[in-house]
């Protein structure tokens, strides 16, 4: 198996962008990383798109065709990948396995959703469809409400409070501030959090991500080549993708995704690293609760001790790990099928050393954590400065 | 929703008919078709609930899902049933701030919701009073 190394990224600006459709997005974001990586669309071999639900949000399907044709690449093969909100990581992993088996050379791994064109039964009931419409939407669940189920069971059991939660969303928007191309740049206070209102208890408005269109692309190649493009390729050390039960009630701990456990166990052993290299990570904070849960089942703390590492500004610049510096899909916003290839967009710049202000000084190792519904996917990568 | 889809899991909604495993005992409700354990070795039988059990954890709902606006706000509540798997359920006959983990229920037949010129039944919960 060959190694593979980021040469190019690009992401648009995350928002409601109600004045970019799903194909100006996508060919937006691409053309900036094939732009970073200094190739043409003739260096491409092949293009693998993280999309989530373009069916229920705009009705359009064959995705993968729509963008081979817009960018004015057929008969290039292009290949959409679904795994719910891990959709972009998984997208990342499948363009990896492409390079790494030796199949092809040149492959984009994009990530795009266009959420605020949504029609019919709205997002709410697009997002539904990420958990099991038979057994849980069909009582009424939402998909806040089955993370907010884990957010009262990691309280009750591990007495994680409601202010250890709001301080995952103030530090997340203030990351998010630092960073142009996030939906929000307003700082929030603990106060503003826990005033917001109830969407289900205990999580409140502030605790959940947004609604959000965006795209975001990197370009692969083989490791060895990667310098003849760049100076600073990155290097996909590890990468590991686990599958749980669809449904919460039939998962073996509520407080805990095994998925990402799993999924971590992988990257860190294909990586040859462990828990404490990691310096930047950016992880799948949907709502509050899922930081927390995320940081414990990555092993950057043990299993309950999420709030208080919050709490103790470890995940903070400065931190023992500093967490989600993009803004995290809190901040910086959750165009769901895009989320995974941004997060490692944003690690190639950190990397780099190309995060502006919000720049985690020195960094060598970060890590990306993707998740699908309420973690019946889970996509972990690791990555790393090449020598 | 379909009308088939609907009408296909009534016997579980109306009347709690989970699986269980000939090969391990083990019950599913919502119904399995395979036994995740035993595989093809496991050989899996109609098995009706009781539809008794005790919350795993609860939410109250105020951003609800489109067919639920009227009900807002409403509780949804992982339960644990005496037979040993969980269930997703929304609480009746009790107000959110009187809920606590622990706390025994008992399944209940009720309206889940309309949709269009389906309405479509099934179970809730409802905690067992102790006198």
């Amino acid at each position: 198996m060959r190694k593979v190394a980021i040469i190019g990224v690009g992401t648009t600006k995350f928002g409601e962008l109600w004045w970019s459709s799903f194909r100006e997005l996508v060919m937006e974001a691409g053309i900036r990383a094939l732009e970073d990586a200094g190739i043409g669309g003739d260096d491409i071999d092949a293009i693998y798109v993280g999309n989530m639900s373009g069916g229920q949000f705009i009705r359009q399907e064959h995705l993968a065709c729509l963008i081979a044709d817009h960018a004015g690449l057929n008969p290039l093969p292009c290949t959409r990948v679904e795994a719910a909100c891990a959709s972009g990581g998984l997208a990342l992993r499948q363009a990896m396995i492409a390079v790494a088996s030796g199949m092809h050379d040149i492959v984009v791994a994009a990530g795009v959703e266009k959420m605020s064109d949504v029609i019919g039964e709205g997002a709410v009931g697009a997002l539904a469809s990420a958990s099991d419409q038979e057994w849980e939407a069909f009582v009424g669940a939402t998909f806040p409400s089955l993370y907010a189920l884990m957010a009262r069971r990691h309280m009750y059991e591990f007495g994680t409070t409601e202010e250890q939660m709001a301080l995952v969303a103030v530090k997340n928007h203030a990351f998010a501030a630092r960073n142009p191309c996030a939906q929000y740049h307003t700082k929030i206070s603990v106060e503003d959090v826990l005033r917001s209102p109830p969407v289900c208890t205990p999580l409140k408005l502030l605790d959940c991500s947004p609604i959000s269109d965006g795209a975001a692309c990197v370009v692969l190649a083989p490791a060895e080549e990667a310098k003849r493009y760049t100076d600073t390729p990155i290097l996909i050390a590890g990468s590991g993708h686990a599958t749980d039960t669809l449904a919460l009630h039939s998962r073996r701990s509520l407080v805990q995704l095994d998925a990402t456990v799993e999924a971590a166990r992988e990257a860190y052993r294909m990586a040859g690293l462990t828990p404490s290299e990691v310096q930047v990570a950016e992880v799948h904070d949907c709502f509050t609760i899922a930081e927390i849960m995320a940081i414990e089942d990555l092993g950057f703390c043990k299993k309950g001790e999420g709030g208080k590492m919050t709490e103790e500004g470890q995940t903070n610049l400065g931190g023992k790990v500093v967490v989600n510096p993009s803004g995290g899909l809190k901040g910086k916003g959750h165009p769901v099928g895009a989320t995974g290839i941004a997060q490692a967009v944003e690690i190639v710049l950190q990397l780099r050393g190309e995060a502006g202000k919000r720049q985690v000084e020195g960094a060598q190792v970060g890590l990306t954590h993707n998740v699908g519904g309420t973690g019946g996917t889970a996509v972990v990568h690791i990555f790393r400065r090449m020598g | 929703m379909a009308a088939p889809r609907f009408w296909r899991e009534i016997p579980s909604r109306y009347n709690l008919l989970g699986t269980r495993c000939r090969n391990c005992g083990k019950v599913f409700f919502p119904p399995r078709y395979l036994c995740p354990q035993c595989g093809r070795k496991g050989n899996v039988e109609p098995y009706k609930v009781k539809g008794k059990g005790k919350i795993i954890s609860f939410t109250e709902v105020y951003s609800p899902a489109p067919a639920f606006e009227k009900q807002v706000p409403y509780i949804i509540a992982l339960i644990e049933l005496e037979e040993g798997c969980r269930v997703l359920a929304q609480l009746t006959d009790t107000a959110g701030q009187e809920v606590k983990i622990g706390e025994e229920v008992e399944m209940v037949f009720r309206k889940i919701s309309e949709e269009g010129e389906i309405i479509c039944y099934g179970y809730k919960a409802r905690p067992v009073k102790s006198s």
